[in-house]
C-alpha cells in the first residue's frame, strides 16, 4: 500500500501515470502520423505504434496496481477497480487496432489519424474510469465521445458512415447537455462535484430529498444511459454501429461501454449510495426496459452488425441488473462480465471484418450461410462468440459464468432483485432466437451457389480471433482466477454499502 | 491440502500430475497429426471399397486392410514412437512414485490439490489427486499394461489409415482412466468415469463407417448412461446427507448416518448401479460383448484390463460406505455371482473368439464383485490385478490370431471368411507356437490351476466367501428376509460351478483355435504365420506376469508349507485402505487350516475336471467351417443366442419406448404442444414485437431525440413525483 497525496503535483502525476502514458503516447503518435504522406505502409506503422502505446498503458496500469497505490478523497480515484476496467479498455483498444489494420487495407482507408483517434478515445475512457469528480468525468466523456464521433465517420467515401457519425454527434451532444445540466444541479444541491463529498451530503435527508438533487441525478442518469445505450436512449445505437466501420463499431460496443459502466458504478456506489429509493427504482426500470428492448428487437434483424448492436443493448441491460444491485459484488460481476463481453463482441466484430471483402455494404446474414463448409475456423469462432454472448455453459466459455455472477449479485443484494433476475433469464432465452439463428445459418444452411468464400483472414485478425476464442473457452473452464481478481478489486475499491433502510418496499 | 509432514512430501509422489499429463500430451500431438488426414474417406467406407461386395467376411479388419494395405499414414513413424512412449514414460514416473511409497512406507493418502473446480456456496470441489496404496496399484496396472498394449497396437494397427487417431484416442483413454483412479473426490472420479466412457465409445466405433460398429459404440454409451445416472444420484445423496464429496470427508462423516440404514444403503446401491453399468454386470452387461466391434487392443486395454474394472475399484475405494451397508454388500455379491454364472454359460457356445473372451470378462468381473461385495476387498482387487494380466494376454493373443488369419486370407488371395470365427481356425499351434504357448498359460491361469496367478486370486475369493458364510457380520445380516449366510453359501456353490464352466469354455476355445487340423481355406493355410516381435514381445511379458502374478498375495497356508516367499503381500499393502471395512463386514474369524486345504483341493479339482472334460469331449475334427455349419439346436441354440436377452430387451423395452416416444412425446407433446403452441407461438409473438420495434426505428434523428426527451421526462418524473 502506498497512499498518494493528490495535492502534491509529483504524486498526482504518479496517480495519473497510466492515463498520461496513453494520452502522451497518443499526442506523439499524432505528430508522427502527420509527418509522412498517407500510405498503406505508414498507416500500418502508426497502427503498430498505437498498439505499442496500448501495451505501454497496460504495463503502466500493472505497475501502478502492483505498487498498491491508493489516494485519499481527490479528483481521481486510485484503486483496483480503476485498474481492472482500464485493462479491459486497453484490451478492447488492442483488439480494435489489430482488426482495423486488415479492415482499412481492404477498404482502402489510408488515413493514419484513425489509429491516433483510437488512442485518444482510449485516454478519455481511462479518465472516465478514474474520475472521482463530476468535472473530470465530463472531461472524460467528451474526450472519448468526440474521438469516437470522428471514428464513426472516418470513411469519407461512405454515405452510411457520414450518416452514422452525424447521428451519433447530434444525439451525443443532446445527451451531453443533459449530463452537464445534471452535474450543475447536483453541484447546486450539494455544493461539490466530488463524488465522496456528494455521497456524504446524500446521507442528510435535506439533500437526498431535495427536488434539485433528484432532478440532477435523473439527468446524470440520462447521460449515462445514453452512453451505455440503455432503452429508451438506445435508438441511435443500431444506426451508428451499422454505418460505422466494423472495428470502430466494436470499439463503441465494448470499450465505450466499459468506461461508461465503470463511471456509472463509481457514481452509484460512491456518490448516490444506497440511500435513495428513487434512484434504485429508476435503475430498475432502466435495466428491465433495456433487457426487453435489446433482446426482443434483435430477433427481427438479418443484418449482422445491427444484430450485434441490439445484442450490445441487451447486454447493457444485463449489466444494469448488476448496477441495480448496488453492491460491491455487483461491481465485481460487472468487471468480470465486461471482460467476457469485450472478448466475445470484439471477436464477433473481428469475424465481421474477416468476412468483409472490401465493400461498404450491409453485412447480411445470408453471407454467413454454409460458412462452416468454406471457412470452418471462422464459423467455429463465431459460434463460440454467439454462445458466449448467449451465456451457454462450457462451449460458451466464460459467457455463462459472466451471466451467472450477475444473477448471483442480483439475488444477493440487500433487497434481492428476484424479478430482475427472472427478466434476465427470460430475455436470455429470447436472445437464443438470434444468437443461435446465426449459428444455425453458418452450420446448417448450404452455401449458396456462386457466393464467393470470404477472403482468408490475415495475421492480426486471425490472432485476435484465435486469442479471444481461447481466452473465452479457457476462462469458461477455469473461471476462478479472473473471478477472484474481479472480486478482490471491487472489494478493495468500494466500502461495503450499508443496507438500504426500507429495502423490501422498493422493488416494483 | 498439502500435508507438509506427510512422508511422501518431497518425494516422487509430488510428480503425480505428470502421470496423466504425459499421455495427454500424446493425445494432443497424435490428435493434431490425425487431423492431417481427417478428410480421407472413412476406412470402412463401403463406397470406397470395390471388394466390399463379397459375402461372409465380417469382423474387424474386414475391408480395412484390404483396400489400404501398404498405405501407411504419412506420420506413421512419429506416431509409432510417440504413442507408446508417453505411456511408458508415465509408467516410469508411476514406478518412481511406487518406489517412494515402498521406501517411506507411507500408509496414509497423499492428496495433492491443484485448484478449486467448483466453489459454489458451501460445496467446494477441488481438482485433487490422491496417491495412496490402492490408487497406486491401479496406476501401475493402467500405465504398465497400457504400455504393453500400446506397443502391441503398433504392430496391429500400423496399416490402418486412422493410425494417429487410434493412438490419440488410446492416449486420451489412459488420461481419463488415470484421472478416475487418482481422483481424490467423487466428482473428479466422475470426470474420469465419463471420459473413459467417451473414449470407449470412440474406440468401439473406431471403424465408424460400418453401421454395426457405430451402433455398438452407441449401445455402450447409452447403457452406460443408466449406470452413470446411478453414480450421479449417489453423489447427490452423499452431498445432501453426508455433506462431503472427497473421500476423507465422506469417510469421516458417513458414520454419522445410521449404519445399515436406508440412506447409506441407497447411496451404496446407486453407486453399485454405476459400477454395474461400467463393469458390465447384470442387467447392464449387454454392451460389453457388442463392444468387441472395436480393434482388439482396445478390447484388451479398455474392455478387459482397465475400464471395466473401474466399478470394482470404485467399490473398493468406497469400502467405508459399503461397510456400513451390509444389505448393499449382499446385493453386490448376489449380482456378481449370478452374472459370473450366467455369462459363463453363454461363453460355452460362442464361436467368435473375441465373444468368448468378452463373456469370460463379464464372468470374471462377476467374481471380482463377489469378492468386494463379501468384504474381501483385497481379494477383489487381487483378482482385478491378475485378471488384467491374463485377460490382456488372452485378448492380445486373440488379436494376434485374428491378425494372422486376416493376413493369410489376404496373402493367399483366398475367399475371405470370418477371421474371428473359431470354426474357421484350428491347428494354429504349428503356425503360431509362441502365441499358442502364451495363451495356454493365460488359459491355465483363468481356469485356476496352480501355480498360475488366477488360481491364487480366484481361490482367495471363493475361500473368503466360504469363511464369511459361517461366522461374520455379513452372514448375520439379511437381504429381503433371506439370511446372509444362506446367500453367501449359495453364491459360493455358484462360484464353484462357474469355475468349472470357465475351465470348459476356455479349453474349448484353445482346442478349437490351436489344435486339430486347420480349417481355413486351403489357399490361406500356408500363409499363416506368427505375428511380428512388436506383438509377441508384449505377449511374452504378460505371460510371465500371468504365470507369476500369484506371488503378489500367496495365502498364508501355502507360504507356511512351501518356501515360496512372503505371504499376503497385497493384503498387507492394502490393509491401511480397506482393512477397517474388511473387518467390519468380515469379522475376525479364520477358517481352520484343514477346511482351507479342502477348499483349495475342491477348487483345483473342479478346474482340472473342467479342462479334462473339455479335452475328452470336444473334438475339433467334428467342426465344419462357419459358412457350412448346421444351425444350433436346443440348449446350444439358446446359449449361442445369449438367452435372447438382446431380442427380449428390444421387443419388451426398446420398441415400446420408441413407439410411445414417437406417438406421444414426439408427435403429441413435442410437435403439437411445445413446437406448435409454445415455441412457434412465443416466436410469433416476439417477432411481432420486433416488427413494431423496427417500425419505431425510423432512422430519423428527430424521432430519436424525441424518444430521448420522453425518456428524460419519465426518469425525472420517477425521481421527483411522489
Amino acid at each position: 500500500m502506498m497512499p498518494l497525496d493528490l495535492s502534491i503535483p509529483a504524486q498526482l502525476t504518479t496517480a495519473y501515470l497510466p492515463d498520461l502514458v496513453v494520452m502522451g503516447g497518443g499526442m506523439l503518435l499524432l505528430l508522427w502520423a502527420v509527418w509522412r504522406p498517407e500510405s498503406e505502409a505508414h498507416s500500418r506503422s502508426v497502427a503498430w505504434i498505437a498498439m505499442g502505446v496500448c501495451l505501454a498503458g497496460i504495463a503502466a496500469v500493472l505497475w501502478s496496481w502492483n505498487r498498491g497505490l491508493t489516494a485519499g478523497n481527490g479528483a481521481i480515484a486510485v484503486d483496483a477497480f480503476r485498474w481492472v476496467t482500464d485493462l479491459v479498455i486497453l484490451l478492447g483498444m488492442l483488439m480494435t487496432l489489430a482488426i482495423s489494420v486488415d479492415f482499412n487495407q481492404r477498404m482502402r482507408l489510408l488515413a493514419p489519424e484513425m489509429h491516433v483517434l483510437v488512442v485518444l478515445a482510449g485516454s478519455g475512457m481511462m479518465l472516465l474510469t478514474a474520475a472521482r469528480d463530476l468535472m473530470v468525468l465530463f472531461l472524460g466523456v467528451e474526450l472519448m465521445s468526440v474521438s469516437v464521433y470522428v471514428l464513426a465517420g472516418i470513411d469519407r467515401r461512405s454515405s452510411r458512415g457520414a450518416e452514422s457519425s452525424l447521428k451519433y454527434f447530434l444525439l451525443g451532444a443532446f445527451s451531453s447537455a443533459f449530463l452537464l445540466y445534471g452535474i450543475a444541479l447536483v453541484y447546486g444541491a450539494t455544493g461539490s462535484t466530488n463524488l465522496v463529498t456528494i455521497g456524504e451530503a446524500m446521507s442528510t435527508p435535506a439533500v437526498s430529498g431535495s427536488p434539485m438533487m433528484m432532478v440532477g441525478l435523473a439527468l446524470l442518469l440520462v447521460g449515462f444511459a445514453f452512453k451505455v445505450a440503455a432503452a429508451p436512449f438506445h435508438m441511435w445505437t443500431p444506426d451508428v454501429y451499422d454505418g460505422a466501420p466494423a472495428p470502430y463499431s466494436g470499439l463503441m460496443a465494448c470499450a465505450v461501454k466499459t468506461a461508461s459502466f465503470a463511471a456509472l458504478v463509481r457514481v452509484c456506489l460512491e456518490a448516490v449510495g444506497t440511500g435513495s429509493e428513487r434512484w434504485h427504482l429508476a435503475l430498475w426500470w432502466l435495466a428491465a426496459a433495456t433487457m426487453v428492448v435489446g433482446n426482443l428487437f434483435a430477433i427481427q434483424q438479418r443484418n449482422v452488425k445491427r444484430m450485434l448492436s441490439y445484442s450490445s443493448i441487451g447486454h447493457a441491460g444485463f449489466l444494469l441488473v448488476a448496477v441495480t444491485a448496488q453492491t460491491t459484488e455487483g461491481a465485481a460481476a460487472i468487471a468480470f462480465y465486461l471482460v467476457a463481453y469485450t472478448l466475445a463482441t470484439l471477436g464477433a466484430f473481428a469475424v465481421v471484418v474477416a468476412m468483409n471483402g472490401g465493400s461498404d455494404g450491409v453485412t447480411h446474414v445470408d453471407e454467413y450461410a454454409g460458412l462452416w463448409t468454406v471457412r470452418p475456423g471462422l464459423a467455429m469462432a463465431m459460434a463460440v462468440y454467439m454462445l458466449a454472448l448467449l451465456g451457454f455453459p462450457l462451449v460458451g466459455g466464460m459467457g455463462f459464468f459472466a451471466k451467472w455472477y450477475v444473477l448471483q449479485a442480483a439475488l444477493h443484494a440487500s433487497a434481492p432483485q428476484t424479478r430482475l433476475a427472472i427478466i434476465l433469464v427470460l430475455t436470455t432465452v429470447v436472445s437464443a432466437g438470434f444468437y443461435l439463428y446465426l449459428v444455425m445459418v453458418m452450420f446448417m444452411r448450404p452455401r449458396p451457389e456462386g457466393l464467393a468464400p470470404p477472403p482468408p483472414a490475415t495475421g492480426l485478425t486471425r490472432l485476435v480471433i484465435a486469442t479471444s476464442v481461447v481466452l473465452i473457452l479457457a476462462f469458461g473452464l477455469y473461471p476462478s482466477p479472473a473471478v477472484k481478481v474481479a472480486q478482490r478489486s471491487a472489494a478493495a475499491s468500494f466500502a461495503p454499502a450499508a443496507p438500504r433502510p426500507t429495502a423490501s418496499a422498493v422493488a416494483p | 491440502m498439502m500435508d507438509a509432514a506427510h512422508p511422501l512430501a518431497g518425494t516422487a509422489a509430488e510428480l503425480v500430475w505428470l502421470v496423466p499429463l504425459l499421455p495427454f500430451l500424446g493425445f494432443v500431438v497424435n490428435g493434431l497429426l490425425s487431423l492431417s488426414s481427417a478428410y480421407l474417406p472413412g476406412p470402412l467406407d463401403p463406397s470406397s471399397d470395390p471388394t466390399a461386395g463379397h459375402s461372409g467376411h465380417t469382423g474387424e479388419f474386414a475391408s480395412v486392410q484390404m483396400t489400404h494395405h501398404g498405405h501407411r499414414h504419412r506420420w506413421e513413424p512419429l506416431v509409432t514412437i510417440l504413442g507408446p512412449a508417453v505411456v511408458i514414460a508415465s509408467f516410469l514416473v508411476s514406478a518412481a512414485i511406487a518406489w517412494a511409497m515402498l521406501r517411506t512406507g507411507a500408509d496414509t493418502p497423499f492428496v495433492q490439490t491443484y485448484g478449486t473446480w467448483m466453489p459454489a456456496g458451501n460445496l467446494k470441489v477441488e481438482w485433487a489427486f490422491q496417491v495412496d496404496r490402492l490408487s497406486m496399484v491401479m496406476v501401475l496396472i493402467i500405465t504398465g499394461i497400457g504400455s504393453l498394449i500400446h506397443l502391441f497396437s503398433v504392430g496391429y494397427m500400423r496399416e490402418d489409415p486412422g493410425y494417429p487417431r487410434f493412438f490419440a484416442y488410446l492416449n486420451l483413454f489412459v488420461v481419463f482412466m488415470l484421472a478416475l483412479v487418482l481422483g481424490a473426490n467423487y466428482p473428479v472420479i466422475f470426470v474420469g468415469w465419463e471420459g473413459v466412457g467417451l473414449c470407449s465409445y470412440l474406440l468401439i466405433g473406431f471403424w465408424f463407417s460400418d453401421q454395426a460398429n457405430a451402433d455398438a459404440g452407441k449401445k455402450a454409451f447409452i447403457v452406460n448412461r443408466v449406470g452413470d445416472f446411478g453414480f450421479l444420484i449417489a453423489m447427490f445423496l452423499m452431498w445432501s446427507n453426508v455433506g462431503a464429496l472427497d473421500f476423507a470427508g465422506v469417510a469421516a462423516k458417513a458414520s454419522q448416518l445410521p449404519a445399515g440404514g436406508a440412506m447409506i444403503t441407497a447411496i451404496c446401491l446407486f453407486l453399485f448401479l454405476g459400477c454395474a453399468g461400467k463393469s458390465a454386470q447384470m442387467p447392464l452387461y449387454i454392451w460389453l460383448p457388442d463392444a468387441m466391434a472395436g480393434p482388439t487392443p482396445v478390447s484388451a486395454l479398455i474392455h478387459a484390463a482397465t475400464m471395466v474394472t473401474a466399478g470394482v475399484y470404485l467399490i473398493a475405494r468406497s469400502s467405508f460406505l459399503f461397510a456400513l451397508a451390509p444389505a448393499a454388500s449382499l446385493t453386490v455379491v448376489i449380482v456378481g455371482g449370478i452374472t459370473a454364472f450366467f455369462a459363463a454359460t453363454i461363453g460355452l457356445k460362442q464361436w467368435d473368439i473375441k465373444k468368448v473372451l468378452a463373456y469370460s470378462t463379464v464372468s470374471q468381473l462377476g467374481y471380482m464383485f463377489v469378492g468386494v461385495g463379501a468384504g474381501a476387498f483385497t481379494a477383489g482387487v487381487f483378482h482385478l490385478v491378475t485378471h488384467a494380466f491374463f485377460k490382456a494376454l488372452l485378448f492380445l493373443g486373440a488379436g494376434s490370431v485374428i491378425h494372422a488369419m486376416h493376413e493369410a486370407y489376404h496373402e493367399g488371395h483366398a475367399h475371405h471368411d470370418d477371421a474371428q470365427d473359431m470354426r474357421n481356425m484350428g491347428g494354429l499351434r504349428k503356425a503360431m507356437p509362441f502365441t499358442w504357448a502364451f495363451m495356454w498359460i493365460a488359459t491355465l491361469a483363468i481356469a485356476g490351476i496352480p501355480p498360475f496367478s488366477g488360481f491364487f486370486s480366484k481361490d482367495e475369493i471363493l475361500g473368503t466367501l466360504f469363511a464369511r458364510a459361517h461366522d461374520s457380520p455379513l452372514a448375520s445380516a439379511t437381504w429381503l428376509g433371506i439370511p446372509g449366510s444362506t446367500i453367501l453359501t449359495a453364491i459360493y456353490g455358484l462360484g464353484l460351478v462357474t469355475a468349472l464352466l470357465t475351465a470348459i469354455y476356455m479349453t474349448r476355445m484353445m482346442i478349437y483355435t490351436f489344435h486339430g487340423e486347420n480349417r481355413s481355406d486351403a489357399k490361406a493355410t500356408p500363409h499363416l504365420r506368427e505375428a511380428p516381435w512388436i506383438m509377441t514381445g508384449p505377449l511374452a511379458v504378460l505371460a510371465v506376469l500371468s504365470l507369476s502374478g500369484g506371488w503378489l498375495n500367496i495365502p498364508a497356508l501355502v507360504a507356511e508349507r512351501f518356501p515360496v516367499g512372503t505371504a499376503e503381500l497385497l493384503h498387507h499393502w492394502l490393509e491401511p485402505v480397506v482393512g477397517q471395512a474388511t473387518a467390519a463386514l468380515g469379522g475376525e474369524g479364520h477358517l481352520p487350516a484343514s477346511t482351507e486345504e479342502a477348499l483349495i483341493l475342491v477348487a483345483v479339482g473342479v478346474a482340472i475336471a473342467g479342462i479334462a472334460g473339455a479335452v475328452l469331449f470336444l473334438k475339433p475334427a467334428r467342426l465344419t467351417r462357419a459358412a457350412a455349419a448346421p444351425p444350433e439346436r436346443g440348449v446350444a441354440w439358446v446359449l449361442a443366442n445369449k438367452y435372447f436377452v438382446d431380442e427380449f430387451l428390444n421387443k419388451g423395452l426398446i420398441q415400446p419406448v420408441v413407439r410411445v416416444s414417437r406417438a406421444v412425446l414426439w408427435r403429441g407433446i413435442d410437435v403439437g404442444l411445445i413446437d406448435g403452441l409454445m415455441v412457434n407461438g412465443s416466436a410469433t409473438f416476439a417477432r411481432g414485437v420486433a416488427w413494431v420495434g423496427s417500425r419505431v426505428q425510423s432512422g430519423l434523428v428527430g424521432n430519436y431525440a424525441w424518444a430521448i426527451v420522453l425518456g428524460v421526462l419519465v426518469l425525472v418524473g420517477m425521481m421527483t413525483i411522489r
